[in-house]
């Protein structure tokens, strides 16, 4: 609920990817699930990550978690997390650096709950597999306080995931990602399950720790109108790659994409009925992109060069980039949008 | 004058003991006049009991109390016949949009199976012009999607296959029961706007079960809200969304995300540590807990609905009657 | 269609090899008695103890062209002997699982829809009779029985080969009973047994091949134990009653070495093929299992 922080000193981000490319192998070719997405995160600041499905929103965070399985491969790109270059870790390594320092909260993630261990038997269980045994004590007081951070109540502790309620479920998860202070969480759809009310009050939680802990998010989501509530920075990708990046108040108060402004057109409007805007989806086959933009089938502004030539991400003003070829700079070396 | 198409009286949903089992629904009444198509959004969170009204009205189960009557006679007097004629009028599509097809059969065979079991014709050539105008009042091409497989089509174009199976009886009565939750948002608007379009061409009432107000409001002519098995708020949509006077409901309507960053929700929300069990002998407001306008009386009484708001819709609350 | 069966996971390594190579025996099988005479598998039909091609047995007698895999100590052509016994061994199997998966099915299917009582029973009893070591309750049916032919060998072993089918399917149908597809047939008019055989069924078809296979080859492997102990048909070959043979005949003290090896080699064989039905078949069920 803080004003977004672009205005700081360019720190060193927290996580850094340069042209991350995952493929997933297939008989008829490789299918780009996320080609040469290029983005930062700062400290301390709330990402969101969004996307229809397809959109290679949740394959770039397996893809930074190092999690990608075959016949899907990381192609290509660069990955720093706090400084260090996780590019080429192994497994062993990851394994070191995962819920330490980057922690991810899964879809559903409150059905991967172990339902036969109670809720602290279990957050304790993922502090001791990657801190060692630990003090009984100081171990209780320590779930304890993640308790209080979430906002749950402590006689939870010896509870079964089956008695919570989703909305609380969701916030254990919330505890466990948070369990060892990692410097990163990658919220992926946290609460897609969840009812309006509740999805208010998990969304609270995560502005929260990010002002208490200092916690940098990057949260998944389809939902633009609980992006515009959270976050510091949207980055909108479309068919695995990212078309516009840009702080939360510029792109909602003039989006550069068109495929940002479609999103945003989409959220429907509690107060006033009109005609809802229908969209396509992704219309392309995954094996055949199109040349060019790969937006540029369903753009309505598509002109020649965009069959040519892929638009490089670029930024337009200070805290804002998109990958448009609408977006020109003019004689004062200022980026204006202009037919094509 | 002919009977409603749908009376609903005073049914309640018990699980477990009657004395002290949950209460899904709690003594709901409602009516449904034939000629009238009209979409009705039974909106609430999980647990408000939504989705075990579309389960009673689908036969899926039975009511503890009360009775459910369709065009006058109560829906479990039915014998075989009736209870086949039953559901050539009142059909469903489901909130999930892979798990309602089996991923051994092409998409023919889900009209194939409506075809076959109704008796609806015998002759392929009429079953296929059926299929084809029921496709297409969903804006779909069936020749392009018959002989596809499940996995083989987005969410979007498998739920609307779902809504066309639905329509080929000409039903009068479609349970949706969170029909595009589970849809990419962008998609959804297609989706709702075939439900209205079904509505105003073919005459057919739907019950649009949902958790999604936004949605309620852009698609439904009447609202009805559920808390924990009771209504709530409910009246014209327009009405109620427009201006909430049950603090549930203006809690709801303050933490729909709107997409502007600058009106971010106002305040904190809090929840009540314990939430209490709907049990049967429970008494009064099942909201108390969590209302930011408890009075004593709420622990007291379950408050009768009055009517509220300009237009006098109907809110269950102490505060006003 | 076809352009798809090109590329379908049916068509991998394992499970092409694997077919291919009970395909063969089988076909070594029942074509080999158009190019081999198997009236040599009658006591007294051929000279006795005679090696296989190449060798020489321990009282320095060569092979002969005429009996290319030796000859046992009663006169019998091993060629013959595998040619009659190895298809008589893959049918005891094949008889064995038809009949389990028949039964299987059936009361799987009864117990995962119906439920009630008639789960309960049935799953009593197979779960008490997984309990049972099939092989000592055989051999004390088998004594008591006397001569039996291979049909009879087969059902007899059904009766240990139903019980994991049952299970299986039953648990599979408790599962996909509450799948979306079937509220979706009953809301289209579906009739019970309509859901069991058009809906159900269907999807079950690769649990039922992969069980088939499993215990087809438990069967065989019981039906050797059996046989190797003497018990099994006696008046036709089969691949465990050859071993039986060599062993009552001490072939391992005359350094016989073909009259057990040989049709050892075989089950070995017959073995492999099925395992590799098998990891073929999980390649199938389990896509992420299979190579790009």
């Amino acid at each position: 609920m803080t004003a977004p922080a672009s205005a700081q000193a360019p720190a060193i981000p927290v996580l850094s990817v340069t042209d991350l490319q995952v493929f997933y192998a297939s008989r008829a070719g490789d299918i780009k699930a996320c080609d040469g997405v290029t983005f930062d995160l700062r400290r301390g600041e709330i990402l969101g990550l969004v996307g229809e499905s397809g959109s290679g929103k949740s394959t770039a965070t397996s893809g930074i978690m190092k999690a990608i399985a075959p016949p899907g491969r990381i192609a290509g790109g660069r990955i720093l997390l706090d400084g260090e270059d996780i590019t080429d870790f192994g497994e062993a390594e990851m394994r070191r650096r995962r819920w330490r320092k980057l922690a991810l909260i899964p879809q559903s993630a409150m059905n991967s709950l172990n339902p036969t261990m109670t809720i602290a038997a279990q957050i304790a269980d993922v502090i001791t597999e990657h801190e060692g045994r630990q003090e009984a004590a100081a171990l209780n007081h320590r779930i304890l306080d993640l308790f209080q951070r979430v906002g749950l109540p402590s006689r939870i502790n010896a509870m079964y995931p089956h008695e919570l309620s989703g909305g609380m479920k969701q916030r254990v998860c919330i505890a466990m990602s948070i369990a060892l202070n990692p410097a990163v969480v990658i919220a992926d759809e946290a609460t897609s399950a969840l009812d309006v009310v509740m999805q208010r009050v998990v969304a609270q939680t995560i502005l929260k720790i990010k002002d208490e802990l200092g916690v940098s998010f990057i949260m998944i989501g389809h939902d633009m109108g609980l992006m515009a509530q959270v976050v510091d920075r949207v980055a909108v990708m479309y068919s695995g790659q990212l078309v516009e990046i840009a702080d939360v108040a510029k792109i909602f108060a003039q989006p550069a994409h068109p495929y940002s402004a479609q999103l945003i057109a989409a959220v429907p409007s509690l107060t006033e009925r009109r005609p809802m805007v229908i969209s396509a989806g992704v219309t392309h086959d995954p094996h055949n992109p199109p040349s060019g933009c790969i937006f540029r089938l369903r753009c309505p502004h598509a002109g020649a060069i965009c069959a040519e030539a892929r638009p490089a991400l670029t930024q337009i003003s200070p805290g804002q980039s998109v990958a448009c070829h609408l977006w020109q700079q003019d004689e004062s070396k200022a980026y204006v949008r202009a037919p094509v | 004058m002919s009977a409603p198409l749908f009376d609903i009286r005073g049914v309640s949903k018990i699980y477990g003991p009657a004395a002290t089992g949950l209460v899904a629904l709690d003594d709901f009444s409602w009516t449904i006049h034939q000629g009238d198509a009209r979409i009705v959004t039974i909106a609430g969170e999980s647990g408000s009991g939504k989705s075990t009204l579309g389960e009673l009205l689908l036969r899926s189960s039975r009511p503890t109390t009360g009775e459910i009557l369709f065009e006058g006679e109560d829906i479990w007097s039915f014998n075989a016949a009736r209870t086949r004629d039953y559901f050539r009028q009142v059909q469903a599509v489901f909130q999930d949009p892979f798990g309602v097809y089996n991923p051994f059969y092409r998409i023919q065979h889900v009209f194939d199976m409506v075809v076959r079991n109704f008796g609806l014709t015998r002759s392929p050539a009429a079953a296929r012009t059926m299929i084809d105008d029921a496709m297409t009042a969903v804006g779909l091409n069936a020749g392009e999607i018959l002989g596809k497989y499940p996995h083989q089509l987005s969410g979007g174009q498998r739920q609307r296959v779902m809504i066309a199976r639905a329509i080929m009886l000409k039903p009068k009565f479609i349970v949706a029961d969170e029909p595009v939750s589970m849809v990419d948002a962008s998609l959804r608007a297609s989706i709702l706007d075939v439900l209205m379009k079904l509505r105003d061409d073919l005459g057919i009432s739907f019950l649009y079960v949902t958790h999604d107000l936004a949605t309620a409001f852009q698609v439904g002519d009447e609202i009805i809200l559920l808390y924990q098995g009771q209504v709530v708020e409910c009246g014209n949509a327009h009405d109620v969304i427009t201006n909430p006077q049950h603090p549930y409901v203006q809690l709801l309507m303050n933490s729909v995300p709107r997409a502007d960053p600058n009106e971010r929700w106002p305040g904190h929300v809090e929840l009540p540590a314990e939430e209490a069990l709907r049990t049967a002998n429970a008494v009064g407001c099942r909201f108390a807990a969590r209302c930011p306008q408890r009075m004593p009386r709420c622990d007291a009484a379950t408050p009768r609905r009055a009517g509220v708001g300009p237009n006098q819709h109907l809110a269950a609350c102490f505060l006003y009657g | 269609m076809m352009a798809g069966l090109a590329q379908s996971p049916w068509l991998n390594r394992k499970l092409v090899s694997g077919a291919g190579i009970l395909a063969a025996i089988l076909l070594f099988g029942l074509f080999g008695r158009f190019f081999w005479d198997t009236d040599l598998v009658f006591i007294g039909s051929a000279p006795v103890n005679l090696p296989p091609l190449g060798f020489e047995n321990m009282r320095g007698q060569l092979s002969a062209a005429g009996h290319p895999l030796g000859t046992q100590s009663d006169g019998r052509d091993m060629l013959a002997l595998m040619i009659v016994g190895a298809p008589n061994t893959l049918l005891i199997g094949a008889i064995a699982s038809v009949i389990g998966i028949t039964i299987g099915t059936v009361l799987g299917f009864s117990a995962g829809f119906i439920g009630g009582w008639v789960d309960a029973v049935i799953r009593v009893i197979s779960d008490v009779m997984i309990t049972i070591p099939p092989l000592l309750v055989l051999i004390v049916f088998q004594t008591s029985l006397g001569e039996i032919g291979i049909f009879t060998m087969g059902l007899l072993l059904s009766t240990f080969m139903w019980q994991s089918p049952t299970r299986l399917i039953r648990a599979q149908v408790l599962a996909m009973r509450e799948q979306g597809y079937v509220r979706m047939a009953r809301l289209s008019g579906a009739s019970t047994r309509d859901i069991m055989f058009r809906e159900l069924m269907p999807n079950l078809l690769p649990y039922l091949f992969g069980s088939f296979i499993a215990i087809a080859t438990t069967a065989i492997v019981t039906a050797v134990g059996l046989e190797v102990l003497g018990l099994g048909p006696q008046r036709v070959p089969t691949l465990g009653r050859v071993i039986y043979e060599s062993i009552e005949s001490a072939a391992l003290l005359k350094n016989m070495w073909w009259w057990w090896g040989i049709p050892t080699l075989m089950l070995a064989t017959i073995f492999i093929g099925l395992l590799l039905i098998n990891l073929g078949l999980d390649q199938v069920s389990n896509p992420r299992l299979r190579k790009v």
